[in-house]
This record gives structure tokens, sequence and C-alpha cells, in this order.
């Protein structure tokens, strides 16, 4: 468990995604790895006769995870995306519990982070699923932000 | 309505998960089509906008466990047991759409395949190949 908080700087991140928000993402901890939460909520529920959370959350949030611990492996900040996600479910969350995710950016080069994480409810070493995932950096090449949305969107910029 | 299409609105209203993302199924036929309607909650990177690639992700999951559930007569919903997405467009924030095939169905496990797009069916923004457990472990 990391001896500080997360700095307000950071936990201000949280709100500036929508989804985040719709989920009530925490950020527990960002050192040594980052540690994101969700608390266990009726309407996550994907199976209602035993009230366990959809594995949508749990993609979601091992997403998230994987995004944070690209964000803070990056010396600058850089745009990034998802490449690939895979996703190994070991067993169902526990109804009611919060769901926790760690994520570990084992290797960075100029254009890939490579990453993996962990879904959890209670400890880290019984994960509710596991991830491997490959993340696109500076995904624009300095075209701007979104270049392949198209030009209907005004935003793309002349190349840097 | 046809009967079919009634028991697959019927599933679908019965998950929280998928009020929460504002999922439908649409059946034509034996073809099952996936909507995602465009919500602003559903938005990942509100710079771009894109939509967040968990949902996609969890969007195209759900597609699979309902072309399942409507084409196999199970115990109960099945179960992912690991899933694969590639990103390949940003989502835009528009409808989604996705649409997903049984490769294969074993006494326990399927294998299936889904497409997710936007504006061109032809232009997919993610695939998914995924296993699904179909029963509980026996003994």
């Amino acid at each position: 468990m990391p001896a500080d908080p997360p700095s307000p700087t950071l936990t201000s991140r949280l709100s500036l995604s929508p989804q985040s928000r719709a989920l009530g993402l925490q950020l527990v901890a960002t050192e040594p790895d980052v540690i994101l939460k969700i608390p266990y909520r009726e309407d996550l529920v994907g199976e209602p006769d035993t009230g366990v959370i959809a594995g949508g959350v749990v993609t979601t949030l091992l997403d998230l995870a994987c995004g944070w611990a690209t964000a803070l492996a990056l010396d600058q900040p850089t745009s990034f995306a998802t490449l690939d996600l895979r996703i190994d479910y070991m067993r169902p969350a526990q109804p009611g519990r919060d769901l926790l995710a760690t994520a570990h950016c084992y290797k960075l080069t100029r254009s890939v982070a490579f990453l993996r994480a962990v879904a959890y409810d209670a400890d880290p070493t019984d994960p509710v699923a596991a991830a491997q995932a490959a993340f696109m950096l500076d995904s624009n090449a300095g075209r701007g932000p979104g270049a392949n949305l198209g030009p209907r969107h005004g935003q793309a910029e002349p190349d840097a | 309505m046809s009967a079919a299409q009634a028991d697959l609105d019927g599933i679908l209203a019965r998950i929280p998960y998928a009020r929460f993302l504002g999922v439908r199924m649409e059946l034509h036929g034996d073809e099952m089509t996936g909507i995602l309607p465009y919500a602003e909650h559903l938005i990942g990177n509100p710079t771009l906008p894109a939509l967040h690639g968990g949902v996609i992700g969890a969007f195209m999951e759900m597609t699979a466990l309902l072309q399942l559930s409507i084409l196999e007569s199970l115990m109960r919903q099945p179960r992912p047991v690991d899933v694969s997405f590639d990103y390949l467009r940003s989502g835009r924030p528009l409808d989604t759409y996705a649409r997903a095939l049984i490769k294969k169905v074993g006494r326990r496990i399927a294998n299936v395949q889904v497409e997710a797009w936007q504006e061109a069916r032809g232009a997919p923004i993610a695939i998914m190949h995924g296993h699904f457990l179909l029963s509980p472990k026996e003994g």
C-alpha cells in the first residue's frame, strides 16, 4: 500500500471521462502500480439471478487501468489508444464487493506500451480476471486529435 | 413482434448492466444485430470525442452472450472464459452495431467472433473473439 494518497491533480482526471464518472471510478493508488476501484452497484450487475457484476464492467475497468498505467509510465503527456486487449476471466466477482484493478506497464517502446493487469475483489493474488494489452502511443501521429475521425469534426490539424 | 424478439427483449430487460449501457438487440430471421445507441455517458475520451474502448468491448461481449442465448437452449446465461479485442478505429459519438458469429458450439464451450461497426459494416471499429462456458462444471 502506498504511503501517500494519489495527488488531487491526478484524482481530478477521473472526472474528465464521462464513462469513468458513470461507473463511479475511484483512484486508489498510483505507486508502485496504479489501482482503480469501481464500487459495487446494482445497476452494473450482469447476472440478475446471482448479482454478479457484468463481465463488461470488468473489461472496462481493466482497459481503464491499462490506460492509467500507460499515462503514468510516460514522461510527457502523449495521446494513446488501445490496440488490443485480451482478458481471461478466472471466476465471477463476489456479489456485493467492490471491484479493483491494478495494471503495470512492463515495456514501453517509441510507439507501443505493453501492459498486464488484474482485476480482483479482495485479494490481488486471487484475481477475478487478468488482462494483457498493447496501447498505441501518439496514436494521432502528429495529425492532431481524432485525425481518423474524418474532416466532419474539423479537428484535424496540419502535420507538425 | 416475433416471440423470439419478445424473449430477447425479456432477457435484456432483466440485465441491469444492459440497461446501464442502453443496449438493444434486433432479430431478423435468425440474424441478430446488437445496437448501442449513442449516449454521452459512453464517452471515454471527451476531447476527440470517442466512445470508451471498454464500452465497445462490453457491447461486443453482450452481443456474443445474447447470440448464444437465442441459438442454444441453455440452463443459465453463458459466462465468458476469455475474450480478445482488436481496436481498429476510434468509436465516434454515433450509434454502434454488432453482429456475432458462432464458430463452434461444443458440449461446454462455444467459440464466438463479433464485429462492431458504425457507419459502414465494411469498416469495423473493433473485432472480438472469445470462448464462453455454456454449462456449469460437472464433478
